[in-house]
């Protein structure tokens, strides 16, 4: 293009946008500033003066995050005058900064250690005492030390524009500048872990992390996060065979370099209440037992059962698991299975049950529509998205259900389905604003399908999606929003019931009746064992939770940082996992568990590994072998299930509490401590909070 | 500068009179709309001064409620000027000048008199009538030494009338204005020095 800008970088040209910053033009040149403040998923600040260049013509260095390029702008970044200028902002940084290194979390991953490597110098000049200064409380999850802040403001630009919960702020000037949240409130966000990486020293680093490792003696994994239906890209850090810590990787699709607490801080869940042995029900107690026991007393039971076997998988599942299930059931001749435990009345092909937009694609629409879905709580990397959508402009959010902070202005205009009717006959003002947009979208969320009413609700998303022309050649505006991790991949493989099978609640009504006198419980934890009667239960998971503790055998499974297997995102993207560490004791990878115990049963399935397992699953669903990739589904389709009435009832929301929503989560202490914090907070609001 | 914290004791809540509320609608619409934040320095000075001349945790609230902004933006601003105190004030809040034209025309003759009557910086007379603190200039140099007493300015002090001003305040007593030497402004001590014979 005609209207690009040269500009010369240490005498490399290159050719960028105007607007570009010098910064950038530098790194488009392969040249590497220096830099404590800026960061390029926040605005600019240019308070740190460590990315000072050289620019011809100029009369002084000039700060290179701030300035933008000029038309035939000659840089220099290497020159003794831009050396001996960092070389003195540095100075100044490391006037207050204690030298505490050796007793700093961030050693090792620090990045002022690293350019005061590049340009510090090694004796100071100071002979003053260096500032102390109080440490501020921030709730669990994060640890202050601020007498190392270099007031970059990275973290407070983080919490107003990224997370949108404006509660760090920097308090007082100059060299008593403080950085504090208001009267030390813990932090109101689902994203507040985020400040730790963006931190360039050590004044925020991990509380539960603390002082536990370094970051030379950890093995990094990188894998995919099952705590949400997004699926962000994660890195598990293991040392010996315990998880230490989980950080955020790149992945601009989905979760750009975010991450959400629950995801983040959840591992020490990892390592306690784990079910490391078979255990087998005797008199009424769980009793420790081996492999071959376990299998010969379900043997026995489902060989002497009266009635059908039935199979419900659970929310952290892999895809594999509930293929190699999938088939067992197959085998054993019982279409009684289903993987929504929550109930949810989803079907039909996979653009009725994803995020058809994709999450990047959030940020091509002009109009949102919630229904039934807070997902600040569901999904918080994706709400992130939508409030980056959002304060780019011109992007009016309206919501039906329960009236939330999302962190974003949307108008809730109403609670339950007749919302949602009301905007189908166009008897609303929000319908023009969605019909006048040129790509406007919605998300079905849980919490509307999740009711006996579900697919009645779902029909009407669809007719409002059709009327308001949100499904055009290159737009797919209708989005089922999912809360678990395992809960597409499960659709996608068809562990649905089938021919006359009985889904969830008929399962559950066939257990009640004696029709079911078995039930697989495939990490399904969130179904009441009172309502399964006297049926046989047989838990297959990684955690002792509720699903366990009413089982009758156990079956110690992997957790999702213990195999290689493929989750869907609610955007239908598979994403394979990697094994960061090996299942404790006994426990072993999920299909491997349903191989062997068809084995048992006389109904082999036909693979030994796991890619035999692949090979197999990949025929019937092609699109589960082209990972990373953004599959489209088509067009949504009218679900075929008769249509009941609707319940005027309010759309209850999908999760209750943020902090506990599946297995690994409830044996985390952290996660715990966050939700202890999170009371607190609502005991104390009036005295804090921002939204009252 | 130093550190500057909220106060420890608290009151439990605040709220602008019906007069003030009329006064910050005014200041308000002096800014487009959506832009209200921007009153927010007015506002929490009439916070201040209706708060006995200090500004409550309570009151930082009031004010962040009042232009839709988050409570750390108003902690913020209140915590960056000194003029916001944070703590609490005597009836008469006398901000003395220590810079250097102050300074070298008696300034510390004015502190020795404010520690021997008040107290330390930041302190408050047992009568409640006088605190002190010391500031940078305050833009009066041709009348050194000189000090700010709530609104006004006291120039041209020496340790003896800066005594008296004190009492005079503390007992309610009625206290002129400007130089206290008899000066008039900022022209010359003793009278005219030029252009006086006829025109």
């Amino acid at each position: 293009m005609s209207d690009r800008v040269n500009v010369t970088v240490d005498g490399i040209a290159v050719e960028v946008e105007p607007g570009t910053t010098i910064l950038q033009a530098c790194e488009e040149a392969g040249v590497e500033i220096p830099r404590f403040c800026y960061h390029e998923r926040l605005s600019v600040a240019g308070n740190c003066r460590m990315c000072l260049v050289e620019v011809e013509k100029a009369p002084k260095p000039v700060a290179s995050c701030a300035m933008p390029v000029a038309p035939d702008m000659v840089v220099n970044t290497q020159s003794d005058s831009v050396k001996s200028a960092r070389e003195g902002v540095m100075e100044f940084l490391l006037i207050n900064h204690p030298l505490d290194c050796p007793i700093c979390d961030q050693g090792g991953e620090c990045d002022l250690q690293d350019q005061a490597l590049g340009y510090g110098v090694d004796s100071s000049r100071f002979k003053d005492n260096k500032r102390a200064v109080e440490e501020k409380e921030m709730g669990p999850l994060v640890k202050t030390v601020m007498t190392r802040c270099i007031h970059c403001t990275r973290c407070v630009r983080f919490a107003t524009e990224v997370a949108g919960v404006p509660e760090i702020g920097a308090i007082g000037r100059g060299e008593d500048m403080e950085i504090t949240t208001y009267l030390e409130a813990s932090l109101e966000s689902e994203m507040s872990g985020n400040v730790i990486d963006l931190c360039p020293v050590g004044a925020l680093t991990s509380k539960p992390y603390a002082f536990t490792a370094r970051p030379w003696e950890l093995r990094k994994t990188e894998t995919i996060d099952a705590m949400d239906a997004v699926g962000s890209n994660i890195r598990v850090d293991v040392r010996g065979r315990e998880v230490m810590r989980i950080l955020p990787r790149d992945n601009e699709a989905i979760n750009e370099e975010w991450l959400s607490d629950k995801s983040r801080f959840v591992w020490d869940g990892l390592n306690t209440q784990r079910l490391d042995r078979p255990y087998l029900r005797v008199d009424d107690k769980l009793q420790a037992t081996d492999w071959p026991n376990a299998f010969d007393a379900i043997v026995a039971r489902i060989e002497a059962g009266s009635g059908q076997v039935a199979a419900l998988a659970g929310d952290l599942v892999c895809t594999e698991g509930q293929f190699a299930l999938k088939s067992l059931m197959e085998k054993l001749g019982s279409p009684h299975l289903d993987c929504r435990q929550d109930g949810a009345k989803l079907s039909g092909p996979r653009a009725n049950y994803l995020f058809n937009t994709g999450i990047a694609g959030i940020e091509d629409a002009d109009a949102l529509l919630l229904i039934g879905t807070n997902p600040r709580l569901e999904a918080a990397v994706l709400n992130a998205r939508i409030r980056k959508r959002w304060m780019a402009g011109d992007f009016p959010i309206a919501a039906i259900g329960q009236p939330t902070d999302l962190t974003y202005d949307a108008e809730f205009i109403g609670a339950g389905p007749q919302t949602l009717a009301e905007l189908v006959e166009g008897r609303h003002g929000f319908a023009d604003v969605l019909s006048k947009a040129e790509r406007p979208m919605l998300i079905l969320g849980q919490g509307a399908l999740a009711r006996s009413d579900g697919a009645g609700i779902f029909a009407q998303a669809l007719a409002l999606a059709d009327k308001t022309n949100m499904i055009l050649e290159g737009w797919n505006g209708f989005n089922v929003l999912h809360t678990a991790a395992g809960r597409v991949g499960g659709m996608d493989v068809g562990f649905l019931p089938g021919e006359g099978g009985r889904d969830r609640n008929g399962i559950i009504e066939g257990c009640k009746s004696g029709d079911i006198s078995t039930v697989i419980l495939y990490g399904a934890d969130e179904i009441d064992r009172a309502e399964l009667g006297g049926a046989f239960v047989i838990y297959v998971g990684s955690h002792g939770d509720r699903g366990a503790h009413g089982a009758d055998v156990i079956l110690p499974a992997a957790a999702y940082t213990e195999k290689q297997a493929i989750f869907v995102n609610t955007e239908g993207r598979a994403q394979m996992s990697e094994r960061a560490a090996f299942p404790p004791g006994d426990a072993r990878e999920d299909w491997k568990i349903f191989r062997a115990l068809s084995d048992h049963l006389g109904a082999t399935l036909e693979f030994d590994t796991v890619d035999a397992l692949r090979a197999v699953m990949f025929e019937l669903t092609p699109h589960l072998a082209r990972l990373d990739e953004l599959v489209s589904a088509g067009e949504p389709e009218k679900p075929v299930a008769n249509v009941t009435e609707l319940d005027a009832a309010a759309f209850a929301p999908a999760l209750t509490d943020y902090y506990f929503t599946n297995p690994i989560a409830r044996a985390s202490a952290t996660m715990a401590a966050c939700a202890e914090a999170k009371r607190e907070r609502a005991k104390a609001i009036g005295g804090t909070g921002t939204d009252g | 500068m130093s550190v500057r914290r909220l106060y420890d004791k608290q009151p439990d809540s605040f709220a602008f009179t019906p007069e003030n509320m009329d006064w910050s609608a005014i200041q308000i619409a002096k800014y487009p709309a959506g832009r209200q934040a921007s009153a927010v320095l007015p506002l929490l000075w009439q916070a201040q001064r209706q708060g006995g001349g200090w500004l409550s945790e309570p009151a930082i609230r009031f004010v962040a409620d009042m232009l839709d902004m988050p409570y750390m933006r108003a902690l913020e601003v209140a915590t960056f000027y000194s003029m916001f105190n944070l703590s609490p004030v005597g009836e008469y809040f006398v901000q003395l000048c220590g810079t250097t034209p102050c300074w070298l025309r008696g300034a510390d003759d004015l502190k020795a008199v404010c520690r021997r009557q008040i107290g330390e910086p930041g302190d408050i007379s047992e009568d409640g009538k006088l605190s002190w603190i010391e500031v940078e200039c305050l833009g009066a140099c041709v009348n050194a030494p000189m000090v700010q007493v709530n609104d006004d300015f006291y120039e041209d002090l020496t340790a003896d009338t800066f005594e008296r001003l004190l009492e005079d305040l503390r007992h309610g007593r009625n206290v002129m204005t400007g130089p206290q030497n008899g000066r008039q402004a900022s022209a010359p001590e003793g009278g005219p020095t030029v252009l006086k014979g006829d025109m």
